[in-house]
């Protein structure tokens, strides 16, 4: 290793690179939380403009489905135009029953909507609660909790919805509120298993002992510090669950345990539509053209906040 | 061809560089458009030749190296300059002709011997498609070779294991043995040994000394340690931020180094600050002047309490974990044991040992953050063991604790005003405007300025967020402060700024630190006793002067040994 | 490895148990007289209701009626349906059907699905991989059965490359159609997770190490990102047995496969409750065992696991 080569000392000018002071702040920028940081990389990606966009449009449909269509979905429902072709002030045509394709779909919305809402509020309710604590304490409750998780996880959805709605109650009281709790029921293992996972990520940050080193109570870091951490896988999952509880309320209701048929939702629409087929494709076509671009917007606004949300592409 | 004609073209060869790297510049392409990340790039290494990168992070170190082989990260790219390597310029080669010079004619060791092994695959496999794919045999005798070369004991039985396997420095053994499998003229090695514990680094760096010697292999080493640099390179080549500042003989550099960047460098590295130390000790200078420039403001020597009561005893703590293994089977880990000791109000005590010595559990233990399984701590003169939950709260006001992982010990959701007030808050302490103008005082204390409080932790450096991690634990005014690993993981300048703080603070403030560490380099900087542990066992004990001097054990001794630089010959500065 | 099997082993255990007695729950423990209530407004015969009465053992206390609700379980005494035909005779006929269906779909969303999703992930940001990430969220937007519908009649009626319904002659040939469009929503997933993972190791330190030993890239995609991106898929196809399973009734009856799903589906549609639970729980005990296999599976393709110390 040893050379008796001569090696010359060769020294850079100084000016060449000014010596900055070690480890001095930028004063300049405006401060950027990381909430701020992922809006702004929302902001640009055109992804997220237009399911956000779609998203503000689909919720004043079903908010006021008046504004849409003066015509009353239910009235006037002439068999003689029984899977009729578009006419004047009836631009999709008629169903089966002769209503009004256009009228069903706009006030259709507000069920199919409701759905997915509710399912995904009380999913998060129960899910994140579960999870975090399994997470966050270890232990027996982890092990109990994940084992419930694993018995409704081994009931696939289709199958779970068919036996639970052999119950009398649910037959009895088909509605909005019963397909929300099936799906509930048999949703909420997913959402309690990737808070699980959050939660273990981060509960052993050392700003989490730091937190308990200067006194904060164990619950109060699991909420303080913990959970705010967790937030954005959850985020990402309860928007694409959005979408997804709105295809599963369909297909609940092509099989026949969804909604009652009394109830209009894009679901319904569908699965009367099956007869129609072969005469006329569009009227099945139509709502389940609405339905897939509500869930298309959901699942692109997730996959849209999974991106600015990446931790990997936070430090500025 | 003739006889002399071999021997012409070989000295022909002698003479001419291996690799010169000329104008190099490196840009990327970021979110936010193109960064120049090296500017202006020059080296030149000859055959047989080490040569050493040093520079901290940012510099551009690894990525000119990284440019040598080919390997910059999908956004990179080569803007100017040349990569000539024997004649050819490879700057801008085809993915073929580099993959024809992987492995055969440049080589590479990687710095992170975990995540560079495929955990999927065994090891001699990982070895054996390195010879195949460049053409040599690749039998199991012949893997088997190449890993006992690398000093791998039992290396056919070795072989068919899986890297998790494999203790961190059989793994970087393993590392080098594929780097050097085919004998590559070049081999470049990134930070080859920072991730293993002290007293392997020196093992394995002279292993592979003696391996790149024998094989006549040129030798690019990327480090952030200017004494290790110096210690086994032949030339040391200093950049800072993209450009190379300065370039010469290693002992040159660090006697006569004139570039202000390398001066700033070379009064910084703790093992080159220690080294002073040591040899103005043997010399008989006052050693106080030979700290990282400020410590001393004004150039007065400062006065650290002598006779002082103890803050805090340690008294036969011992730790058992469980571990789990199998069904209803369980392992006993004991993590410490029987550890005594006594820190002195005021002063300084550092613990000092490997991965695995025990010393982390000792400080979770101090901070009652963790029960021991039998022992005291006694706090100013309290078994902490005996405290109810009133007083555990209380006592945490009074022993605060400052963290490695700068990146991690601040709550990316908490802007900086936030995460200081905390504590102030979770004990009610004053009234909002109160504890405003606590934050404010408290960002003086540690340098940083009032704009600080509205920002964010990810916008902030790793030594910015240490200073805040410091304002945040000062806020109770405590009186001891532990510092787990606080400053292991800043680059050299930013750490020896830290550690002036530190120091300051302490004498205003009369703090006492308990300063965990695994470099004794830093010990000998700022720690006024020292506790070696090993193994869960505290091996020796006493003032630092004591403990370098005249090392009793010799497990110390190794450790002192391991110091990168402990083997130049350096005359000490005279003030 | 024994130990890792063991554990799974002994997991399983509680949350077979727990489901199927959920399911049990569900339907017969409930108040009212559940042989009546099964059937709502049809009820079968007298002596089919006898049968039934006796077949579920309501007159034992309810953890009898479980313990042997169990034991025909596994012994395959599903006891009869509406007809008087013996609900396992049945199921044994039109087992394999719906098995082939399912293969087959699992091999399509795999093969594709991680072919896809590889090339997507290195070519992360390019056109094919912008083009098949929008893709895969329209798959998984639009329900299955609109897209059974939709490509029944492309594929089938307007372009005739398949048959549009298959009816007593299922084979593999036959079935390409429905198993493509049972396996389409699994696929999008597949193929992001693929394309996810890929990226992921792509940057990886060994993948760079392996690139600087000198191996071809290819090798390096294959040996190296492709190996280790697998791991988390093959869990995931695991889990997506599930949703097969389920989604075997809609596409049966889209397509006329007489496999199980088609038999359950009408069931449902006459209201006949034991055949519902009957077919459920064998299902639920196929896709637990499947589960199983495939978490050994997962401790086989990593080493970490097989040999943990």
């Amino acid at each position: 290793m040893k050379t008796n080569r001569e090696i010359e000392h060769f020294v850079a000018p100084v000016e060449e690179t000014p010596l900055l002071a070690t480890d001095s702040l930028k004063t300049d920028q405006a401060p950027l939380s990381l909430w701020a940081d992922a809006w702004r990389k929302l902001r640009r990606r055109p992804l997220f403009i237009i399911s956000a966009v779609m998203i503000a449009l689909i919720i004043i449909v079903a908010l006021f489905p008046g504004l849409f269509t003066h015509v009353a979905p239910n009235d006037n429902c002439q068999l003689a135009n029984s899977d009729g072709a578009p006419a004047a002030g009836h631009p999709l045509g008629f169903t089966f029953q002769g209503c009004d394709v256009y009228s069903r779909i706009i006030h259709g919305t507000q069920a199919s909507l409701m759905v997915g809402v509710f399912s995904v509020l009380f999913v998060l309710i129960i899910g994140v609660t579960l999870g975090a604590l399994a997470g966050f304490y270890g232990g027996w409750i982890d092990a109990v909790i994940a084992r419930l998780g694993d018995i409704f996880f081994a009931l696939p959805l289709i199958l779970g919805a068919l036996v639970v709605s052999q119950l009398p109650f649910m037959r009895e009281n088909r509605g909005v509120w019963t397909v929300v709790m099936v799906l509930v029921v048999l949703g909420w293992p997913q959402m309690a298993r990737i808070t699980r996972g959050a939660v273990i990520e981060v509960r052993n940050a050392d700003f989490v002992t730091a937190a308990r080193s200067l006194g904060v109570s164990r619950l109060g870091s699991l909420i303080r510090h913990v959970l705010p951490n967790a937030l954005a896988p959850i985020i990402v999952l309860a928007t694409m669950e959005l979408g997804v509880f709105i295809v599963a309320e369909a297909t609940l209701s092509f099989i026949g345990i969804g909604l009652p048929g009394s109830i209009m939702s894009w679901g319904n629409d569908i699965a009367a539509a099956k007869s129609s087929v072969r005469t006329n494709p569009a009227i099945l076509l139509y709502p389940a053209m609405a339905l897939s671009v509500t869930v298309l917007s959901f699942i692109m606004l997730g996959d849209a906040l999974r991106d600015a949300l990446d931790p990997k592409s936070r430090q500025r | 061809m003739t006889t002399s004609d071999v021997i012409i073209s070989e000295a022909d060869r002698a003479d001419k560089p291996l690799l010169e790297i000329r104008d190099l510049a490196i840009s990327f392409q970021t979110g936010s458009g193109e960064v120049q990340a090296v500017r202006n790039a020059h080296l030149t290494i000859m055959p047989g030749e080490t040569v050493a990168i040093v520079g901290e992070s940012g510099s551009g170190k690894s990525t000119t190296a990284l440019a040598a082989i080919g390997l910059l990260p999908g956004n990179g790219r080569v803007s100017g300059g040349q990569i000539l390597l024997d004649g050819e310029d490879i700057s801008q080669a085809p993915e073929k002709r580099m993959i024809e010079l992987r492995g055969n004619t440049i080589g590479m060791v990687p710095q992170d011997p975990m995540s560079n092994l495929n955990p999927v695959w065994k090891i001699g496999y990982q070895v054996k498609e390195t010879l195949r794919a460049n053409g040599r045999p690749c039998g199991p005798a012949d893997v088997a070779k190449v890993l006992a070369q690398a000093g791998l004991p039992d290396a056919e039985r070795r072989a068919k294991q899986y890297p998790h396997e494999f203790s961190g420095g059989m793994r970087q053994r393993a590392l080098i043995a594929i780097g050097l499998s085919c004998q590559p003229r070049l081999l470049i090695a990134d930070e080859p040994t920072s991730a293993l514990d002290v007293t392997v680094q020196r093992q394995i760096l002279d292993h592979l000394e003696q391996m790149t010697s024998e094989l006549g292999t040129s030798v690019l080493l990327i480090t952030h340690d200017l004494g290790l640099a110096a210690e086994r390179a032949d030339k040391v080549v200093v950049m800072y931020r993209g450009n190379v500042v300065e370039a010469g003989p290693s002992l040159e550099l660090l006697q006569n180094p004139q570039h202000p960047y390398t001066q700033r460098l070379v009064a910084s590295a703790p093992s080159l600050a220690s080294r002073r130390i040591q040899v103005a000790k043997e010399l008989g200078v006052e050693s106080d002047e030979l700290l990282a420039p400020g410590t001393s403001p004004g150039g007065a020597v400062v006065v650290k309490p002598t006779m002082t009561e103890d803050v805090l005893q340690i008294q036969n703590l011992r730790k058992v974990f469980k571990l789990r293994s199998g069904f209803g089977k369980s392992t006993d880990f004991t993590a410490v044991d029987d550890v005594s000791f006594s820190v002195k109000r005021g002063t300084t005590t550092a613990i000092v040992g490997e991965s695995g010595s025990g010393k982390s559990t000792v400080a979770q233990m101090v901070l009652n953050l963790l029960q021991p399984t039998s022992g005291k701590i006694v706090f100013d003169g309290v078994d902490t063991s005996t405290l109810n939950n009133k007083e555990i709260f209380a006592f945490r006001r009074r022993v605060q604790p400052i963290f490695q992982d700068p990146y991690g010990s601040l709550d990316p959701m908490y802007n900086i005003f936030r995460t200081i007030e905390e504590p102030l808050r979770t004990h009610k302490i004053g009234d909002k405007a109160s504890r405003e103008k606590k934050v404010r005082e408290l960002l003086d204390q540690v340098a940083l300025p009032q704009s600080t409080m509205q920002r964010y932790p990810n916008e902030l450096s790793g030594g910015q967020r240490q200073r805040v991690a410091i304002a945040r634990a000062l806020a109770l005014d405590p009186e001891v402060i532990i510092c787990d690993e606080a400053v292991s993981a800043l680059d050299v300048l930013v750490q020896a700024q830290v550690l002036n703080l530190l120091a300051e603070l302490q004498s205003r403030l009369g703090l006492t630190y308990l300063f965990i560490t695994h470099d004794l380099a830093v010990v000998r900087q700022i720690a006024d006793h020292v506790c070696v542990m090993e193994k869960g066992k505290l091996v020796e004990t006493g003032s630092t002067d004591d403990v370098f001097d005249a090392p009793q054990r010799d497990y110390t001794k190794a450790l002192l040994n391991a110091i990168p630089g402990a083997r130049l010959m350096l005359p000490p500065e005279v003030a | 490895m024994i130990q890792y099997i063991l554990r799974r082993l002994l997991q399983i255990i509680p949350v077979f148990i727990g489901t199927t007695l959920l399911v049990y729950f569900m339907v017969f423990a409930l108040p009212g007289d559940p042989i009546r209530a099964l059937f709502g407004d049809r009820p079968p015969s007298e002596a089919v209701i006898a049968q039934l009465r006796q077949q579920y053992n309501l007159d034992q206390p309810f953890w009898v009626q479980y313990g042997l609700f169990l034991k025909n379980l596994f012994t395959f005494n599903l006891g009869v349906d509406f007809t008087g035909q013996p609900i396992a005779a049945s199921l044994g006929r039109i087992f394999p059907v719906t098995v082939m269906l399912a293969v087959e779909a699992l091999i399509i969303q795999a093969v594709f699905g991680v072919t896809f999703g590889l090339i997507a992930g290195l070519r992360k940001g390019k056109v094919f991989d912008a083009t098949v990430l929008v893709a895969s969220l329209v798959v998984i937007a639009i329900p299955t059965f609109v897209l059974g519908f939709v490509l029944q009649l492309l594929i089938g009626v307007q372009l005739g490359w398949a048959k549009p319904t298959v009816g007593a002659n299922a084979d593999w040939g036959n079935l390409i159609l429905p198993a493509t469009v049972l396996g389409l929503v699994s696929f999008a997933y597949v193929l992001r997770l693929t394309r996810a993972s890929v990226i992921e190791n792509m940057n990886a330190d060994y993948v760079r190490t392996a690139t600087a030993k000198g191996l071809s890239r290819p090798r390096v995609v294959v040996t190296h990102i492709l190996r280790n991106s697998m791991i988390p898929v093959i869990t995931y196809l695991g889990a997506s047995l599930g949703g097969l399973m389920g989604g075997a009734i809609v596409t049966e009856s889209i397509f006329n496969v007489p496999g199980v799903g088609q038999k359950l589906f009408q069931a449902v549609i006459r209201s006949e409750g034991p055949t519902v639970v009957a077919i459920v729980s064998v299902l639920v005990l196929v896709f637990v065992v499947a589960n199983l296999l495939v978490d050994l599976l997962y401790a086989w393709l990593d080493p970490r696991i097989r040999y943990e110390n």
